[in-house]
């Protein structure tokens, strides 16, 4: 059956195009001067500028991690360049009207129309390209409920005691090779604060790009939710085909203060590289959030791009009564390889946590989940309950599971589910004898495979994510 | 309606049927019977173009067009239905999801108006009804968690929805015990039509008693060696398989 399905292989990468504006990107290589010059470049305060510094003098002493299941040659850093930006963002465009026209075709182009009107209804957007913000839509709408939502660098300018509590609270400077060097030279993000008691009254959305040959993007998300407010932020990516390698080093930190809710969905598609394994964004992400006093977490990710993936979005339970959740399909395809999971740390008593993992493997890509729950001495009547299930496509990809289970608390449950199946020839021929064409077939057993993630996914979006598994599984199954 | 003329098969190089001819006629019940490994399943399997059956010579016309060529899920839209002996599961795809979809598909490609979603939950319901099975089988996974009788009689259901020219039903009694045997015959009995027609694979003359073949052929080291009434099939169950082998 397989022979059959390897027909179906061949499916462009839809979202590949370069978009041809003036850019303003630096030389190649990373050193303090390039530090300070993003940082003049964002005309940041002197505090700012003290703690990327210190970051880049802790990045230098630590050494790029080789313990993921993942096999790649490692970036060299000398040739990427840390800050790009379209010269017409020189002087900020005050609206939309001031954008340059070619950016907003672009994003016209990948189904994300900029202006308002034509916005998904109820979703306000932060648009990043390469190393800067340039736009934000509903800002005026978002601020008449408290709601602050921009860029991170208009941020450190408009709520600095804000960014200078949070910042690095989540995930410190030191945290891992890559976040270390995120603290160093990130350029923009976006920043959400939702005041108390406030249930944000739209979908906030970011959506990164990355258009420049030669660049990393390091964006830098902060989302605080004040007590007893609510958000539910949707994060998409993309970015051109091209030939060599890109790095993409992300961190993100959610600040869940008491009785508060935050809902993070991811749609991650970047360009996984071509069906020979050239290519492709290395995406080395860090993502966490601490949860206070009944407050809840839930991560929600659907990734289907990169060459490289190395992510495992992460919930610190400090509080009492807080509630982690991680809900993930992943799927890789081609040669692409991902090892992500998540992290759930349970410090508070009766903290709880869920995690729903769903790998699909095909072509010779792997995928491997890697996913932490820890119990600590004081997380009396913690629960946690896992499902880790992988799904094979042909014969040639892998599924691994990796988890790790310390308890420290004599009465933490912690329960632990795996299954591996393959997409069998009988299924594929109940569905053919039935009437229904292979692709249909396999594109339908997928997605019942990954139903209870996409139940979790923001209406709006569990569509658009249907979809893309089935645009990237055409080229994928074989 | 079927003609099968010489049909010649291999699976994985081994050669299963060895020159089967078989004629059935609109409306008729033909129960093929035979010893394990005599190819009954294969022959099932060939008809409904399973990967994996090579067909080394011989034809196969179905109303007077050869679907030796045609892919499998063409053929299921010409009108084929086999039901399976082990029917698989499908985890997180509903049944009302999956049979949707068979019935638009097939609907489509016979040109036929599509069903609006309400009307197609209807008939659905109609029809679990009529095998005696609980309308919540409709958003269970497709044969997730049923029974082995629970899944034959989803089998029959959705040879009802389809509404196929012929049905191969393929040792669709094994496993059931005499309430479920007598829903399934009763389905099949439902079904008849003066252009519908039936190919029974089974081991045992017991289905036979509640669907009456028109036809009982024996198949041996794949051809047929013998065919008769119905009685062939009570004296099959009375001497075993080995007395016409040796004749």
């Amino acid at each position: 059956m397989s022979d059959v399905i390897d027909e179906y292989v061949k499916t462009e990468y839809e979202a590949g195009f370069v978009t041809d504006v003036d850019s303003e990107t630096i030389a190649p290589g990373l050193s303090e001067d390039v530090i300070r010059f993003i940082s003049a470049k964002k005309n940041e305060p002197d505090w700012l500028l003290e703690w990327r510094l210190k970051a880049y003098k802790a990045w230098l002493e630590m050494d790029e991690p080789e313990w993921a299941h993942l096999n790649y040659p490692k970036v060299n850093l000398d040739e990427v360049s840390f800050y790009s930006a379209p010269k017409s963002m020189e002087n900020a465009p005050k609206s939309l009207d001031e954008v340059d026209p070619e950016l907003i075709a672009t994003y016209n182009k990948l189904g994300i129309p900029l202006h308002e009107q034509e916005v998904l209804a109820g979703v306000a957007v932060d648009i990043v390209f390469d190393s800067v913000s340039i736009a934000t839509t509903f800002k005026e709408k978002l601020a008449e409920a408290g709601v602050v939502f921009c860029p991170i660098s208009e941020a450190v300018h408009s709520h600095p005691e804000l960014v200078k509590k949070y910042l690095g609270s989540v995930v410190p400077q030191k945290d891992n090779y890559f976040a270390a060097l995120n603290c160093a030279v990130f350029s923009d993000g976006s920043f959400v604060y939702i005041p108390k008691g406030v249930r944000c009254p739209m979908e906030l959305s970011t959506y990164f790009r990355i258009n420049e040959a030669n660049t990393g993007q390091f964006e830098r998300t902060l989302i605080i939710a004040d007590e007893a407010s609510h958000v539910s932020y949707l994060e998409g990516c993309t970015a051109p085909m091209r030939d060599e390698n890109q790095l993409h080093a992300a961190v993100v930190e959610l600040v869940c203060l008491d009785d508060a809710e935050i809902k993070y969905s991811t749609v991650q598609n970047w360009y996984p590289g071509d069906e020979n394994g050239l290519g492709g964004i290395y995406n080395f992400v860090t993502k966490r959030g601490v949860c206070h006093t009944n407050a809840k977490i839930s991560w929600t990710q659907v990734e289907t791009g990169s060459a490289i993936t190395w992510k495992y979005p992460s919930v610190i339970l400090r509080g009492d009564n807080s509630i982690g959740e991680f809900y993930s399909v992943a799927l890789t395809r081609n040669f692409q390889q991902a090892d992500t999971g998540t992290k759930m740390i349970h410090l508070g008593k009766n903290t709880k946590s869920t995690i729903i993992s769903k790998g699909i493997s095909a072509g010779k890509s792997s995928n491997a989940y890697r996913g932490l729950v820890r119990m600590s001495p004081r997380a009396d009547g913690a629960r946690n309950f896992t499902q880790c299930d992988s799904l094979l496509i042909g014969d040639q990809c892998a599924a691994h599971t990796f988890p790790y289970i310390e308890s420290k608390h004599p009465n933490a449950i912690i329960e632990h589910e795996a299954t591996t199946s393959k997409v069998s020839d009988d299924q594929l021929f109940l569905c053919l004898q039935r009437g229904i064409e292979t692709e249909k077939a396999v594109s339908m057993i997928v997605n019942g495979f990954c139903k209870e993630v996409f139940k979790e996914l923001p209406m709006e979006f569990a569509v658009e994510a249907g979809k893309l598994l089935e645009v990237s599984l055409e080229g994928s199954v074989g | 309606m079927l003609t099968i003329k010489n049909l010649q098969a291999d699976v994985e190089e081994k050669n299963i049927l060895k020159g089967l001819s078989l004629d059935v006629k609109p409306g008729e019940i033909h129960a093929i019977m035979g010893p394990n490994g005599s190819g009954k399943s294969t022959l099932g399997y060939v008809l409904s173009g399973r990967e994996g059956y090579q067909v080394s010579g011989g034809s196969a016309e179905l109303n007077g067009e050869n679907i030796l060529e045609l892919e499998a899920d063409e053929r299921a839209k010409k009108g084929l239905f086999l039901a399976f002996q082990y029917p698989v599961e499908i985890p997180g795809v509903s049944n009302m999801e999956f049979l949707k979809a068979s019935v638009d598909a097939t609907r489509e490609y016979q040109g036929k108006e599509a069903l609006d979603t309400v009307s197609f939950m209807k008939l659905a319901r109609e029809k679990c009804k009529a095998v005696n099975l609980d309308p919540s089988f409709l958003k269970r996974g497709v044969n997730e968690g049923f029974s082995g009788g629970e899944k034959k009689r989803n089998e029959i259901m959705q040879m009802m929805l389809l509404e196929p020219s012929l049905c191969i039903l393929d040792e669709t009694d094994s496993g059931l015990d005499i309430d479920a045997l007598q829903v399934v015959a009763d389905g099949v009995n439902a079904c008849r039509d003066e252009n519908r027609s039936f190919i029974i694979v089974t081991h045992y003359q017991r289905l036979l008693d509640y669907i009456v073949p028109d036809k009982v052929h024996v198949l041996s080291d794949g051809k047929i060696i013998k065919s008769g009434d119905k009685s062939l099939a009570l004296e099959l169950e009375e001497k075993g398989y080995s007395w016409i082998e040796k004749e």
